[in-house]
């Protein structure tokens, strides 16, 4: 197994709630990590922590062999230094900027036609470059979440967190959405972590499964292995229930 | 009384009826009353005189001196609401311990408080007896019945209206936005400035609209604090006060220029809000 890219050995403090997550992910893994659990396990929480934006009180967080983070030696890399993509639960567009200022945004140190060339690109990336001139409020779930990826993608990042990708849409095109962003990441080939609760999801991104509960990891695996012998009571209620839409 | 089941279909629905009409009558006489209360005040300023009248009367000497001196210390303390005003609302909006709540509640204080005693609290802060008095005098600095005495209370005065409507703002603000931003390379100034700002442009546009417009009208803390000294502290509510007792044409005049710019400001913030 060759060096993980993404390298996370955290603990945190959220309310009342202390998350502690570890997760690695090797370079040029194709398949995600997926955090699932019930709502308040600490799922948000710990991508929070990868990103930076809440500061654990102990662990490490290291990309590509940076330092992001280390309590121990006193780094804490901001985060706009981190060049970690995010993609938050409702995409968080811009509302006051079109399709592809969004996408530009986060383009930087290039003159104005280099980054809008760059930000088509993005958008063609995902098939969404028609919508370049349209506002956010113009757009479906589905294409804000297009447009919401290839904004988090545009500027190169070294990682990409996802969190609940798919729960703000409606279950008539879940499915189809669901599909492309599978094959999408696959193609990217970049360290991916994905915060669920859907089943269908887990099953669709297939990667490794971290079962978080009350913000500690009661199992990971394959999701066959999961599956075949859930640990923990979320886990077992997760696989018993019907397929998800 | 009837049965209740033959009132029901004779006499029942009667006296509804005349309920209803008494309800409805009492309802759009106390309603007249008050809209009679705010109407008749504005078309007797406009209706009692003629467009010649108002322009004579705009025409005295004490009119133009006014009315530049109420533009440009109105503007600096605009300036100083929004310069001061957006980052101590932007510090507001993110802390929600007590303390931090009551600073919140504190600066709101000007809102509620007569400027009567708005006056005297500036005096006896910024006054040459005043909490600040020796440190100002010591640097040769003396703020009462000055330009800046006016801008200080118009500051006081206007404030509360524009932190406010930039709090509200700011709390609204879906913090994922914020957090995107940081993701994507942006400091923390470049997001305040490329994403806060714009998103939260209308709503501060009508709080300093708000703010201006008090600061416009700012009569009782200016009269105690910078006087009413034609030419350096004399604002147009001060010299509306000044020509009642002379020329009430003056009066009426600069009392219609602040009708019209007052309710040119209200459209502009309703249809700026809407939007």
């Amino acid at each position: 197994m060759t060096a993980p890219a993404l390298d996370v050995d955290v603990t945190g403090r959220i309310g009342d709630l202390t998350v502690e997550v570890t997760l690695r992910i090797s370079a040029g893994s194709t398949v995600p990590t997926v955090i699932v659990g019930p709502n308040g396990a600490g799922k948000t929480s710990a991508l929070m922590m990868i990103l930076g934006a809440l500061t654990p009180t102990r662990g490490r967080v290291a990309l590509d062999d940076v330092c992001l983070f280390d309590a121990t030696r006193g780094i804490d890399v901001p985060i706009e230094e981190r060049r970690i993509g995010f993609l938050p639960q409702r995409y968080a567009l811009f509302p006051h900027l079109d399709v592809l200022a969004n996408v530009a945004y986060g383009i930087v140190g290039e003159p104005p036609a280099a980054r809008a060339r760059r930000a088509s690109g993005a958008l063609r990336a995902l098939g969404v470059e028609g919508l370049a001139r349209r506002r956010p409020q113009e757009l479906s779930g589905g294409e804000a979440q297009r447009v919401g990826l290839a904004r988090a993608l545009a500027h190169g990042p070294r990682a990409l967190l996802l969190d609940e990708p798919l729960a703000a849409l409606d279950v008539a095109v879940r499915r189809d959405v669901r599909q492309f962003l599978v094959a999408h990441l696959r193609a990217l080939a970049i360290p991916t972590v994905i915060v669920t609760h859907d089943r269908a999801d887990a099953e669709a991104f297939d990667g490794e499964l971290l079962v978080l509960e009350d913000g500690v990891i009661g199992q990971r695996g394959t999701l066959a292995e999961v599956a075949a012998r859930p640990a923990t009571a979320f886990a077992r209620t997760f696989f018993a229930s019907e397929r998800g839409p | 009384m009837s049965d209740p089941v033959s009132g029901a279909g004779g006499a029942r629905p009667r006296r509804r009826r005349v309920e209803g009409l008494a309800w409805s009558v009492a309802g759009g006489g106390l309603s007249a009353v008050l809209l009679l209360l705010v109407a008749l005040p504005v078309a007797g300023l406009v209706f009692t005189t003629s467009p010649a009248a108002l322009w004579q009367g705009l025409r005295d000497p004490m009119v133009a001196p006014a009315l530049r001196l109420t533009l440009a210390t109105t503007m600096a303390s605009l300036a100083l609401v929004i310069g001061c005003g957006t980052p101590l609302a932007w510090v507001l909006a993110r802390r929600r311990t007590r303390a931090w709540r009551f600073v919140e509640t504190f600066v709101q204080l000007p809102v509620v408080l007569p400027p009567a005693v708005a006056g005297v609290a500036l005096l006896l802060a910024f006054g040459r007896r005043g909490l600040l008095g020796p440190v100002l005098a010591s640097v040769g600095v003396g703020l009462p019945f000055t330009r800046a005495a006016v801008v200080l209370a118009e500051t006081f005065v206007g404030a509360p209206f524009y932190v406010q409507a930039a709090i509200a703002v700011f709390r609204r603000l879906d913090p994922d936005i914020l957090l995107v931003a940081r993701t994507l390379g942006a400091s923390r100034p470049r997001v305040f400035f490329t994403v806060v700002i714009p998103i939260a442009r209308a709503s501060l546009a009508g709080g300093a609209a708000m703010s201006w417009a008090r600061a416009l009208g700012e009569f009782g803390a200016t009269l105690m604090f910078a006087g009413n000294l034609g030419g350096r502290t004399q604002t147009l509510p001060l010299a509306i006060y000044t020509a009642l007792e002379s020329d009430l044409r003056t009066a009426q005049s600069l009392s219609i220029v602040l009708l019209v710019v007052a309710f040119a400001l209200l459209v502009t913030i309703r249809l700026g809000t809407r939007a």
